[in-house]
């Protein structure tokens, strides 16, 4: 097989293609585009390029044959689309440059479009947010749904778009760089709590997995694998993919959170506060 | 107020989003109200449609065997043992089914190993398993498109001294109905038995 063959899809979605273009073409114009003073640096930039290459990478390269012909690639292909993609994109805060398109619509659109606003904040809420996050992993993992999302080529699509932008969605209510105390983002206690809930209900699952003595994911066995691999290999390194791995970025996230809050320690003035000092 | 909402019911909205998936998994996850001992796959995978050539060395498709009940599978005919239980079970199968159904159901076995099986060799292969059984292969673009097509794939092991390989290859048995939708999955710890009585089932359903 040539490197080309590598990089081309493997099963060619022009749906998946084309948004992704549309992603990196709109960010690419909006750098381009914006005053100096708001551009994200270079780091930024590369972040966010980075999460955006990943999550094609493993949706429309030859990586999506392994995924779809062995567990374990397939658990690592939901790693980078639930996970490390959108934690990039997310760090990466491509706010700037939404707000600067954002600014670009028109007023009469600007109506139009409310009513997605408010499907986002209700997504957002964070029990919510926790419930589809851990949900879909759990929903998608549940071994019959399993079976038949492995089968039927539409689930497929619909299992890998829902886990990135379900992605997208959660780790940008974690890691919304938007000050908790003079904006409307969600508080550091919450985002903690939300992330270490996260983690221990993924590391339960996980360990199951890990620890099932049976054939959970037989669809690899029926359907056939990509190379001889062992099924219970399988199966165990899958398991791992699942257990440690979202189990640490939850671990880092807290970590993460802790560090801004510390730093914007009495950095804002809280609106309590101040009303404390107006009634003294 | 909306956030009035939302504070107000912090415990309710927990509760009802439990039930209503609790109630979801129980509806979504039930058993089938059909009975078959194979998986049903209705909808889930496309038509039968396939280019291939027979082992007369004519080019065949999808269209050329409809009417019947078909039984599609993957092997190769150097397959120590997946290929022979398979269709030896599918032959036990189809060979217990009332004379007048026998033709109603055609095995089609698709050999992933054109290098070695030739349509003279494929001939003789599945002539040694019954009447209704066509055996049939292709270039390998044409077996990969086919194998893609229902969710499967095979590979090839490095060939050993005597150039003898290993083909790693799908072990499920796909059922398709007479207008050629897809309609069970049989997995091959299946008995004989349990797949003549979903065959039974699949002919009468529209004769």
């Amino acid at each position: 097989m040539s490197l080309l063959d590598y990089l081309l899809p493997y099963d060619f979605s022009p749906l998946t293609v084309l948004s992704y273009m549309l992603v990196m073409g709109f960010y690419g114009i909006g750098l381009l585009r914006m005053p100096d003073q708001d551009r994200p640096g270079a780091l930024r930039i590369f972040a966010f390029t980075l999460g955006v290459l990943i999550c094609y990478a493993v949706m429309q390269t030859r990586f999506d044959y392994y995924a779809q012909y062995m567990f374990f690639v397939h658990r690592g292909q939901h790693l980078i689309l639930h996970h490390i993609g959108p934690i990039l994109i997310a760090l990466s805060n491509p706010l700037p440059v939404m707000r600067f398109w954002f600014e670009k619509i028109s007023p009469g659109w600007k109506r139009t479009l409310r009513p997605l606003g408010w499907v986002y904040q209700v997504l957002q809420q964070p029990f919510i947010a926790l419930f589809l996050f851990v949900g879909l992993i759990y929903f998608w993992l549940w071994p019959s749904i399993h079976f038949d999302a492995m089968l039927s080529r539409d689930l497929y699509w619909v299992m890998n778009w829902s886990m990135s932008l379900d992605g997208l969605l959660f780790w940008w209510l974690i890691f919304d760089p938007r000050p908790p105390a003079i904006t409307s983002s969600l508080g550091y206690g919450r985002r903690m709590l939300v992330l270490a809930a996260a983690g221990v209900l993924q590391m339960f699952l996980g360990a199951w997995i890990v620890f099932s003595r049976d054939m959970v994911y037989d669809v690899y066995e029926v359907c056939g694998r990509a190379w001889p691999l062992d099924p219970e290999v399988d199966q165990l390194l899958g398991g791992m993919l699942t257990y440690i791995p979202p189990a640490m970025m939850s671990i880092l996230g807290i970590l993460l959170m802790l560090r801004r809050a510390m730093h914007q320690d009495g950095k804002y003035t809280n609106h309590s506060k101040t009303l404390e000092e107006t009634a003294s | 107020m909306r956030a009035y909402f939302w504070r107000s019911h912090t415990k309710t909205i927990p509760a009802a989003l439990t039930l209503t998936t609790a109630l979801l998994l129980t509806g979504c996850l039930g058993n089938n109200e059909e009975d078959w001992n194979g998986k049903n796959i209705s909808g889930l995978m496309p038509e039968l449609e396939f280019d291939l050539i027979n082992s007369q060395g004519d080019s065949v498709s999808g269209s050329d065997y409809s009417g019947r009940v078909r039984m599609l599978f993957f092997g190769f005919t150097s397959c120590p043992d997946v290929c022979p239980t398979a269709l030896q079970k599918l032959n036990q199968a189809t060979s217990g089914l009332d004379p007048k159904l026998q033709d109603e159901v055609l095995t089609l076995f698709v050999s992933v190993d054109p290098k070695r099986d030739t349509p003279e060799r494929l001939a003789k292969y599945v002539d040694f398993f019954g009447d209704n059984i066509v055996g049939l292969t292709g270039k390998e673009p044409q077996l990969r498109e086919l194998a893609k097509r229902y969710r499967t794939t095979f590979g090839y092991d490095e060939p050993d001294s005597d150039g003898n390989y290993a083909v790693s290859h799908s072990s499920a048995i796909y059922v398709f109905d007479r207008e050629g939708n897809p309609r069970l999955l049989m997995r091959p710890d299946l008995s004989g038995e349990e797949i003549r009585r979903d065959l039974v089932a699949l002919i009468q359903e529209d004769s």
